[in-house]
């Protein structure tokens, strides 16, 4: 079930809150406490505008365990706008045809769910951007 | 440190040992490496497995359990888990253990039992080997992961799918000579462009098979434990280990092998030598790209040239650098734990001239590469004859 773990993940799922290096600016998702730049402690929280475009993607058709009811389902590395890359899934694509450097923007959505009575577990996903 | 020698190996076939445990697997392994090398005695057992703790039934404390069926209860046993590169891990461990001089005998013996659970068991469980907390919740399979470093990969540098067939050509031609490898069928360009995509742009012809199987490795110091007549003195001449990110969303280059880069470049220096000195390289073709990416980080390929090598027939058994000369991962299999000491079991075999008819006319020096996760730990292990 994992409860606790997908507490503690809540803002970051929810609202990509990440870290800002104090000593050198650096933007860091998933926070990691400690700059990957510098190397020097790095906790003050920065919250990602949830813009990025496609550095790469694919489909999955034979998913692990716990993700059937989803497949296929498109996962790619977003190069978020600040900097940082996150893996997430695409969504509400339609009929677009997913491309290297598609700009997308983060929505809030069902990563799995399991079985009736289990946990419903939301998430960042990242759809192409509306807005221009 | 001690100078460190092989003394004997032993090995299953990799494939579908429905009726056997990881236990007798592992147990077969010990006892044909201990009669190879021809020692009764054994000091330290260092077991590599990645999956046996792994799902409902779960198994831990491995090395307990492997030495007390070997008949060696008493003898000091771990694990060591680096997903993938667990092989490679565990012979490190030995060689550390003997050259340090606390350990004379060290036996490393890999073993993986992959038909025990279904496939979305065994997928979730390879999936482990990513990031728990930010990788794995969106759902990529293990496969996905190196299908997102491949769908860049060609998008950065203009290589079309068919380029990274004769990886897997070679590996399939080199295993239909290798009576332990999984698959021992040849295949053919076309069976490659039609082959089953299975995750796009990976395909079942990129990708290795998982499998059932284990290989052991006895170590000694070289100066107090010669080999038997007929076999040349055989050198650890380098081995390191270095590691990389867990996630590929972390790395500061996505299409580069970190890990390798370091891990070779130390390799080399303990060697004394050069990419130009290796005879030939068991790398980690797990998937097709991976080859690629090891070539480059290993200093036989600028970055993003992995491909040409291999279109160029530089990799095939007559040519400049030999790879998977027993299959590799790709048509030998992919027992994941136990991997990386096939691989060192297969570089022994050409120094000493039993390679069967995979036997290469020069080997002198050979390099085996394990990569753990996407790219995550990556251990590069040298062995020279002495003469």
């Amino acid at each position: 079930m994992e409860v606790s773990r997908h507490w503690r993940l809540r803002q970051q799922r929810y609202s990509l809150v990440g870290e800002e290096c104090p000593h050198c600016q650096v933007k860091i998702f998933p926070p990691r406490d400690v700059c990957p730049d510098c190397g020097q402690e790095a906790r003050t929280a920065y919250a990602f505008s949830g813009r990025g475009e496609v550095y790469s993607f694919i489909t999955v058709h034979t998913p692990p365990a716990g993700y059937e009811e989803a497949a296929p389902y498109t996962v790619a590395l977003v190069r978020l706008a600040e900097g940082p890359m996150v893996t997430a899934q695409l969504t509400d694509l339609g009929d677009q045809p997913v491309e290297i450097g598609m700009p997308v923007e983060m929505v809030t959505r069902r990563l799995r769910s399991d079985g009736e009575r289990g946990m419903l577990v939301y998430g960042y996903k990242f759809r192409p951007l509306l807005a221009a | 440190m001690r100078n460190v020698g092989v003394l004997g190996y032993g090995m299953v076939p990799v494939g579908e040992h429905w009726g056997q445990s990881a236990l007798e697997l592992a147990g077969a392994a010990v006892q044909a490496a201990r009669i190879d090398a021809g020692v009764e005695r054994i000091d330290l057992l260092v077991v590599a497995n990645m999956l046996a703790a792994c799902g409902s039934h779960g198994q831990l404390n491995l090395g307990a359990q492997i030495a007390d069926w070997s008949g060696l209860r008493g003898i000091e046993a771990f694990k060591a888990e680096s997903a993938c590169a667990s092989g490679g891990s565990a012979f490190r461990c030995a060689w550390l253990a003997v050259a340090s001089g606390q350990v004379d005998l060290a036996l490393v013996v890999g073993v993986e039992k992959m038909t025990e659970t279904l496939v979305p068991e065994v997928t979730l469980g390879l999936a482990s080997a990513a990031d728990a907390d930010y990788e794995i919740p969106h759902g990529p399979s293990f496969v996905a992961l190196n299908a997102l470093i491949m769908q860049r990969y060609m998008h950065e540098y203009g290589w079309k799918h068919e380029d990274f067939a004769p990886f897997s050509i070679v590996a399939h031609e080199n295993a239909s000579r290798n009576p332990y490898a999984r698959l021992q069928d040849r295949i053919s360009p076309e069976a490659y462009r039609k082959a089953r995509m299975i995750c796009d742009p990976i395909n079942l012809l990129d990708a290795s098979p998982i499998g059932d199987g284990a290989a052991a490795l006895v170590l000694a110091p070289l100066d107090r434990y010669p080999p038997r007549s007929g076999r040349a003195p055989l050198r650890v001449a380098g081995c390191a280990s270095s590691t990389d990110s867990l996630a590929i969303h972390d790395r500061r280059q996505p299409l580069r092998l970190q890990a390798a880069e370091e891990s070779s470049a130390r390799a080399y220096a303990m060697a004394g030598i050069g990419p130009k000195d290796v005879d030939f390289f068991e790398l980690h073709d797990a998937f097709s790209i991976m080859s690629a990416l090891s070539l480059e980080a290993s200093g036989f390929a600028a970055p993003g040239q992995g491909p040409r090598l291999a279109l160029d027939g530089e990799l095939q058994a007559d040519g400049r650098l030999p790879i998977a000369t027993h299959g590799g991962l790709k048509a030998r299999g992919h027992p994941v734990g136990a991997t990386g000491v096939y691989q060192i079991v297969e570089v022994v075999r050409q120094l000493w001239g039993e390679a069967g008819r995979n036997q290469l006319r020069r080997a002198h020096t050979g390099m085996a590469q394990n990569i753990g996760g996407s790219g995550a730990t990556i251990v590069t292990t040298l062995l020279q004859t002495q003469n």
